[in-house]
């Protein structure tokens, strides 16, 4: 028998209604999977192998009875950043050590009422500011992919982050699926480098509900899986309007899964010129190339376009996302939940709690975040780059009259080492250069494993669509899987 | 555009985050470098543009004014550091 941690989310539930092996014995795999996994990389703050089992128990009756969901039985990560009741969350700083959620996020919710089984709860970087998963109050997660240059074998690199947790477990094979969050690139760019699929929704597309926030214009929940088809399905279910998230959009979710596979005969793929930057190795740009001439061959018509204010979308982010952090994270002060730190008076407590809880970067964002809203400075910083946001908003309506689909690089590079980039957050910061430009404009966008670097590293490609036309989206991405026929694995896998 | 001690401790106190005097110095520089490379955006002109807020460019929904929810003071007081019957508890404010 195939390895049970191995198979798509397709095949296993497949087999699952075949009877071919249960819900309990799936589970049992991804556990035993998930034990090496953890020691390995990191990857979950905190595992619920004990829920896990009873959930795959009760799938198995649903079974018996007939009564099977979209995902019943599917053993997955959830990023320790949606809140689950009764389960330990911490958003992976320390100032909520010790929250446990009396209710659940919407979208977990709408997962265990498709069926599926909850390994864990992911690590990430803390409140998903980085991309690296180094950031994070529990340690570092440790990439299952390693160089393959002897010399280099031994460094642990990067899963990228923020989303790091869940890709780990993914792409090492012990959990089917994961879910992320996606504020700046956090589930495509860890994607990209751990060599799996990751999908950001449009804006509004999922609940956020129930997810500890951090940019709150810009964050959506999404899916990290192994193929196309898998995170389709993940989306499909994870998707939809919620009454209890004022930016929720009330429109029908299609069937995602029925875009795939789907000809891309006469699609317009257009690649922005502005993405050709500085800096950025040439395997990256050849990558890029490549899988422009993929969809070429597919029957795609390939056009350049123009995003001629991309190049201002990280300084836009970097004034709007710690602005939006600033005032998100000022309900952690010791008072309602979460860890308190005593002091002399109010104020002090205040400051003493938040000043140990949060991490250094958060601190840095939360920092430039209130200078940039303070008195004197608001229109300087805030309002003018929200100003430049709507350009670059524009940018795409104007791009996407010539074009259905945008192609460019997800990730600069293949996974750095952890500890590089560390002395200088602008070098960070860059990580996110190809991704951020969507999630400013609210737009959907999805990341496909396409390639190795010469160091034998993957790399993938980012796809962008209009707003709620992941439909296309899909069916793109799915023929430049096809197309591109990545199955390298990583050299540790659970 | 450069920040020093002085805004640093002015912004901490501002965000209630205890920013330790000898770190001052070192953040300041960090937030500085942040600060000089946002103002690229400077580069740009947006006159006639308007502000972006919302993507979706939506009106925030209405709903009818009735309660909906509550009566879960065991909830909400279920993760606070410090209780005193239904009610959160705070160093002492008033003297």
């Amino acid at each position: 028998m195939t390895q049970l941690t191995h198979l798509s989310i397709t095949e296993a539930v497949t087999r699952l209604a075949k009877k071919e092996f249960s819900a309990v014995e799936l589970t049992a795999a991804h556990i035993k999977a998930a034990e090496r996994g953890q020691a390995e990389t990191n990857a979950f703050i905190t595992t619920t192998f004990d829920l896990a089992q009873e959930q795959a128990k009760a799938s198995d009756a649903r079974r018996a009875a007939g009564t099977v969901g979209a995902l019943d039985g599917i053993p997955l990560g959830m990023k320790d950043l949606y809140c689950t009741k009764g389960v330990r969350t911490t958003a992976a700083s320390r100032i909520l050590d010790n929250f446990v959620p009396t209710y659940e996020s919407t979208v977990s919710q709408k997962l265990f009422d498709a069926g599926a089984v909850m390994l864990g709860k992911t690590n990430l970087d803390e409140f998903a500011m980085g991309s690296s998963n180094t950031t994070s109050g529990y340690g570092n997660v440790v990439s299952p992919w390693s160089g393959a240059e002897p010399s280099k074998a031994a460094r642990k690199l990067v899963p990228g982050g923020s989303s790091g947790g869940s890709a780990a477990a993914v792409a090492g094979r012990f959990a089917m699926a994961a879910t992320g969050t996606d504020t700046g690139g956090s589930i495509r760019q860890p994607a990209s480098v751990t060599g799996i699929v990751g999908v950001r929704p449009t804006y509004g597309r999922c609940s956020r509900w129930g997810i500890i926030a951090y940019a709150s214009s810009l964050d959506q929940a999404g899916p990290l899986a192994r193929t196309v088809d898998d995170a389709a399905l993940m989306l499909r279910t994870m998707a939809g309007f919620d009454p209890k998230d004022s930016t929720s959009v009330n429109q029908p979710v299609p069937d995602f899964t029925t875009a795939t596979g789907q000809s891309v005969k006469g699609l317009r793929i257009g690649i922005p010129r502005e993405y050709r930057i500085d800096g950025i190795p040439a395997e990256t740009n050849a990558l890029w190339d490549k899988g422009a001439a993929m969809l070429r061959d597919a029957g795609a018509e390939v056009v350049e376009v123009s995003l001629p204010h991309a190049k201002y979308a990280l300084p836009v982010y970097y004034i709007i996302a710690p602005a939006e952090a600033s005032s998100n994270l000022a309900r952690y002060d010791g008072v309602r939940f979460g860890v308190r730190v005593p002091g002399d008076n109010l104020i002090s407590m205040y400051e003493n709690t938040r000043g140990a809880g949060f991490g250094k970067e958060t601190r840095r964002r939360i920092l430039i975040g209130t200078y940039v809203l303070s008195a004197g400075y608001y229109d300087a910083y805030y309002l003018k780059a929200q100003k430049v946001r709507r350009c670059i908003r524009n940018d795409f309506e104007e791009a996407f009259k010539s074009c259905d689909v945008i192609l460019t690089p997800t990730a600069p590079s293949t996974a750095f080492a952890i500890g590089e980039k560390q002395d200088d957050p602008i070098q960070m910061y860059l990580e996110d250069v190809f991704t951020v430009t969507l999630n400013l404009a609210g737009l959907p966008g999805i990341s496909v494993p396409v390639g190795l670097g010469a160091n034998g590293l993957p790399m993938g490609l980012q796809m962008i669509g209009r707003a709620f036309d992941e439909m296309t989206l899909f069916k793109a991405a799915s023929a430049l899987e096809k197309a591109a026929g990545f199955t390298a694995t990583p050299p540790f896998m659970g | 555009m450069s920040i020093d001690q002085t805004t640093v401790a002015r912004i901490a106190h501002l965000a209630r985050l205890k920013v330790p005097l000898e770190e001052q110095q070192q953040v300041a520089g960090e937030l500085s470098k942040i600060l000089d490379w946002v103002a690229q955006l400077n580069e740009v002109d947006v006159t006639g543009i308007e502000p972006l807020t919302n993507v979706n460019d939506m009106a925030l929904r209405l709903r009818d004014d009735v309660v909906t929810d509550g009566g879960k003071a065991e909830d909400i007081l279920a993760n606070a550091p410090s209780k005193t019957a239904d009610f959160f508890t705070v160093p002492k404010v008033i003297e």
